[in-house]
């Protein structure tokens, strides 16, 4: 059991790392400073150790199979950490002269008009930090849109019933009433119903395609009518975007604005839950909204930062991009090319189907009709006949190596269990899988108080949510204090 | 699934037990078991004025968030401090200790608004189905 | 190619799935396939993309240049153990820590970084980190807010520009007011003797753009007596080991940015915001959080907690809809702060103090330039220049030097001012340097007076 590193120090510890300039007390007034520092002082061995030590109780693409649903858990490459690494990038200040930073601004500005290309949009801002980020950017834009044209009764936003939870969240960011869409039993968003629901007061109609089902939405070209029609705005998350690259473009689709997710599709890492990388594109009506200022290039061929963008909306982070995320993401686009990028989509597609044909026989597929890079299947049955529930076969899988797929959503199909291999993964690993899920299924039939104590082999086993939401709401809880200091035992010192 | 016949509900799943002009409410048994672990209940303050079906609160379960809304109009007279300092009672408890809050009723009349246990079944049946 | 297919593969799976071909399963509809030529450039071979990438990062003079910017963006030592341990794979690799059996790893070192920016700015409880100090800024104001009830700010003219930018993008689409504190001649806020009973926070960074240690004591009692809240802003998160906690100044909440705790300056990011508060606002705190708990085995472990309130949507004002912390960015951080230690954090915050000192002296020595000292600083400070500070600048530039940020930039009035920093890693010789090339490019400006 790791101890925490506020447990493992001991005064005095730890290397010098610049020369002795003397107290703080010689440079400002004591009423200034602050009495004491209790952070833990460690030699760099328990540095060392502790980390080392957590990561052995981590999943990770490089260990683990991720099946995550609309998460695109692919292979990090490690080309992109060696480039982004380069200290011309990692050096270089956000305010040193556009005229030193002409590299990294042409990265930049070269980044964005293959994006634009690969998706059909007018321009990309490069600025926002993440998906969710990039959504609310797309939200304060469209907001701005039509203010300025004096349309202030448009207040909803319509959005799927399987949507993710950050587009109804952005949009009542912004104060957009949201209104949901159902699906047909075809899995798609109804388009007849979205029909009916619209008037006047849409804003913004965000949607992804494929669907969170990993379905393409036939009758996309007709609801980005519609909605346009209704003089409303069709906005696309990108999170299934790669499903699509090189093979159909969202501009192309009829959609004005748009994110993407670079450490889904573009192989930047996860990193554990960030840094990642949203950037937003807009089609030629909405670009003069996008956050500034932009990378672009003069008559001459030198680049430079355009701040001369009268209608934008301001800035959503205080630096113009995530540098270092965009330079791997870069990476991945140009050792690939459009053909390159095309075939992964394909490839990713071809990964889906085949363990969507092979889990069939498992669990129940909702769906009839063949999926794109995801698709979803239901542990209902197994629910009613045994007990276990889509949960349980997750915690099941992590026994076997494999991370839990994404879950419980979409709310459309009960006990829902969301599957994205991605096109890095071989056909051992997803024949693997399948087994494991056939043998907990069957482990669920013959012991389901068994398969409900998965996992066995984790460092930890399933956690007390309870425990930890109850003190948590007081306060407790998160974080290490020192003895004696007031804070209510949590449990912390046992072991 | 516990459910008391003496008691009155509402389709969002709170009971209440009138007695003269005070209202006690929580939330039912099918509700906590819905919910999961509830990790935290936020009441609204005594004093407080509501109107019939107003949000009053929040209960957080380790899943989901959930707004209660006032059964009946009128004021909040005393709140259950021991529902918030223990969320878990309300698993536990719901009919009994895990109560809300005590309203004192605005307009009696309103009780024809609510549901008697037969039609609370009604609205549990069409969630589960 | 990073994909295992080979034909023989594509075939097999083909026949399985029961599909006559790939294009039968990818292609989509005919009116949506792409008709255009991509703008994308022919595929590379991985020793080209690195040459073609390393071409580019060459091409950033300014990155070896020798360099006194610091305005939101601080170049320290990173400790080679940092990266070393960070940048393994199963940290960055992982995914968001949501099966807590499987990220017992990162949820830990979560666990450890709201601890150590609860020990650093006094606060009770921490998020687990958000983009950048900027959009913390916007999560501390959204806080204080729903405490309030109330829908307009007080902000410092001292608190960073690039983040009142942010700030001012987000009011405008939330229907929060935002007024504006004046900076005296010193570079110190303003703090009016008396709030207006409809702000629901007044904000100051110390030290603030200027370099300036701000008045945060004076403005948290006013605010307070008003029922507004105080949130202390950091961009130069190096000074919480020598100066005052926030929590001690008496805020309520404290937001920054963690980038001096060994994350590269990378061209502006990615970063690592920061939002801490007291056990009252809990609740109240955006995005992720960890909790410690026990696994039924009764083993120590760590959860996500408190996430149901992420995804609910509040009547008056909709809380934040952060999905992701900057996880990697608050794991360097985190290690940066365990290899220096409570010892080489003091130390290294103390040679900031003192090196910004030795540049200030050498600069005010010079004709015809002045150093603001009336006001404390930490490791930057205002100069007031004999010429334009934009013309300085671009003259420093072709000596091969950063001269630090014109005020100009953001304040237009401000011709005559450069804000410059220095860190443990300026050197005597570079002050020098600096300093003579500074007389040098002045010197008929000052002549000429």
């Amino acid at each position: 059991m790791p101890s925490l590193l506020f447990e493992i120090g001991a005064p005095g510890r730890g290397s010098d790392f610049v020369r002795e300039s003397g107290p703080a007390t010689q440079f400002l007034d004591k009423s200034a400073l602050r009495a004491d520092l209790p952070l833990p002082d460690l030699t760099e061995l328990d540095v060392a150790r502790h980390f080392t030590e957590l990561s052995h109780r981590n999943f990770s693409v490089d260990t683990n199979f991720y099946p995550l649903g609309s998460c695109t858990m692919k292979y990090n490459p490690k080309l992109n950490e060696a480039v982004s690494g380069f200290a011309g990038f990692t050096d270089l200040h956000p305010f040193a002269p556009d005229a030193g930073a002409q590299g990294a601004i042409r990265l930049l500005w070269h980044m964005e008009r293959t994006l634009a290309s690969l998706f059909a949009m007018e321009a990309f801002s490069l600025m926002p930090a993440a998906g969710a980020h990039g959504e609310i950017t797309a939200m304060l834009m469209a907001k701005k849109y039509f203010k300025e044209r004096g349309e202030h009764e448009r207040l909803t936003c319509f959005v799927p019933d399987t949507a993710h939870g950050t587009n109804p969240a952005s949009a009542a960011m912004v104060g957009y009433k949201v209104i949901s869409i159902p699906s047909t039993p075809r899995g798609r968003t109804d388009l007849s119903a979205l029909k009916a629901k619209l008037d006047g007061s849409v804003a913004v109609c965000m949607m992804t395609n494929p669907n969170t089902l990993g379905l393409f939405e036939d009758d996309i070209v007709e609801m980005t009518r519609a909605v346009h029609d209704a003089g409303g705005l069709m906005y696309y998350d990108g999170a299934n975007a790669n499903a699509i690259v090189g093979l159909t473009r969202p501009g192309d689709m009829g959609f004005d604005l748009m994110h993407l997710n670079l450490h889904k599709t573009f192989s930047v890492p996860h990193g554990g839950g960030g840094p990642g990388s949203g950037p937003v594109g807009a089609s030629t009506r909405l670009a003069p909204y996008l956050p500034a200022p932009l990378a672009a290039r003069d008559e001459s061929g030198a680049y430079f930062w355009d701040h001369d963008r009268p209608k934008s909306i301001g800035a959503v982070r205080a630096f113009p991009a995530h540098f270092l995320a965009i330079v791997r993401a870069y990476a991945y686009i140009i050792v690939h090319g459009a053909e390159g990028l095309r075939r992964n989509s394909q490839l990713a597609v071809l990964n889906a189907n085949y363990l969507r044909a092979k889990i069939k026989d498992v669990l129940t597929v909702p769906y009839s009709d063949y999926c794109r890079h995801e698709f979803v299947c239901s542990a209902e049955e197994l629910k009613k006949e045994t007990g276990v529930r889509a949960l349980d076969l997750a915690k099941g899988l992590l026994d076997a190596g494999v991370h839990a797929p994404t879950m419980y959503w979409p709310h459309v199909v009960p006990e829902c269990l969301m599957i994205e291999p991605t096109e890095t993964e071989n056909r051992h690993t997803l024949d693997a899988f399948v087994a494991t899920l056939h043998s907990l299924v069957k482990l669920a039939h013959e012991d389901p108080a068994a398969v409900q104590q998965l996992p066995l082999h984790t460092p930890v086993r399933r956690v007390d949510e309870a425990q930890v939401g109850r003190l948590a709401n007081k306060g407790i809880g998160l974080r290490w204090s020192p003895s004696g200091s007031g804070s209510e035992s949590n449990g912390a010192d046992k072991t | 699934m516990d459910l008391p016949l003496d008691l009155l509900y509402t389709k969002e799943h709170e009971w209440v037990k009138l007695d003269g002009t005070t209202a006690t409410v929580g939330i039912t048994d099918y509700a906590q078991s819905s919910l999961g672990d509830i990790v935290y209940v936020e009441l609204p303050k005594p004093g407080a004025s509501l109107e019939q079906f107003a949000q009053m609160g929040v209960i957080e379960s380790v899943k989901a968030v959930s707004d209660i809304y006032a059964p009946v109009g009128g004021t909040i007279v005393e709140i259950n401090g021991d529902a918030e300092n223990d969320p878990a009672k309300v698993n536990s408890e719901p009919y009994t200790g895990g109560w809300l809050v005590k309203i004192k009723l605005a307009d009696a009349s309103q009780a024809k608004n609510l549901l008697d246990a037969a039609g609370y079944q009604k609205v549990v049946d069409a969630a589960a189905g | 190619m990073y994909t295992p297919h080979t034909p023989e593969d594509i075939r097999a799976m083909l026949d399985v799935i029961g599909a006559p071909s790939l294009e039968s399963l990818t292609d989509p509809p005919s009116g949506l396939k792409i008709k255009a030529q991509l703008d994308v450039a022919p595929a590379l071979p991985e020793s080209d993309a690195y040459a073609r990438i390393r071409e580019m990062a060459d091409e950033n003079a300014a990155s070896r240049m020798v360099s006194f910017l610091g305005a939101g963006a601080y170049r320290h030592y990173q400790p080679p153990a940092v990266p070393y341990f960070a940048f393994r794979s199963e940290f960055l690799t992982s995914y968001t820590p949501y099966q807590a059996e499987a990220s017992q790893g990162s949820l830990q070192a979560i666990f450890e970084w709201q601890t150590y920016i609860c020990l650093l700015t006094g606060m009770d409880v921490s998020n687990a980190s958000v983009y950048d100090g900027s959009t913390a800024l916007v999560e501390g104001v959204i806080m204080a807010s729903q405490a309030t009830g109330r829908r307009r700010v007080a902000i410092s003219a001292g608190v960073n520009p690039l983040y009142r930018r942010v700030l001012a993008t987000y009011a405008e689409g939330m229907g929060v007011e935002i007024t504006e504190l004046s900076v005296d001649g010193d570079g110190r806020t303003n703090v009016p003797a008396q709030i207006d009973a409809d702000i629901a926070a007044v904000i100051v960074q110390s030290p603030n753009f200027f370099g300036v240690i701000d008045e945060m004591k004076t403005a948290a009692e006013r605010a307070h007596a008003a029922g507004a809240l105080a949130i202390h802003v950091t961009a130069e998160a190096l000074s919480l080991a020598v100066l005052k906690a926030p929590r001690e100044l008496g805020a309520d909440i404290a937001i920054g940015d963690a980038q001096s705790f060994g994350l590269p300056i990378g061209y502006g990011g990615p970063y690592v915001g920061f939002v801490a508060t007291t056990k009252e606002h809990v609740r109240r705190l955006p995005g992720r959080l960890v909790g410690q708990t026990h696994d039924v085995d009764g083993r120590q472990a760590y959860v996500l907690t408190l996430q149901g309130r992420e995804q609910h949507i509040r009547r008056e004002l909709a809380s934040s809809n952060i999905c992701t912390n900057q996880a990697l960015c608050a794991l360097i951080a985190t290690i940066y702060l365990a290899t220096v230690g409570r010892k080489g954090l003091t130390a290294i915050a103390c040679a900031n103090l003192a090196n910004a000192r030795a540049l200030a002296d050498a600069i005010a020595a010079l004709p015809g330039f002045g150093v603001a000292r009336h006001g404390s600083f930490f490791n930057e400070f205002v100069v007031r220049t004999p010429l334009p500070a934009k013309e300085l600048a671009a003259r420093l530039e072709k000596r091969g030097m950063l001269a630090g940020l014109p005020l100009q930039t953001f304040y237009p009035d401000r011709t005559h001012e450069l804000l410059v920093c220095a860190t443990e890693l300026t050197t005597q010789s570079e002050i020098a340097d600096f300093s003579r090339a500074l007389a040098e490019e002045c010197k008929h400006a000052v002549a000429a007076v």
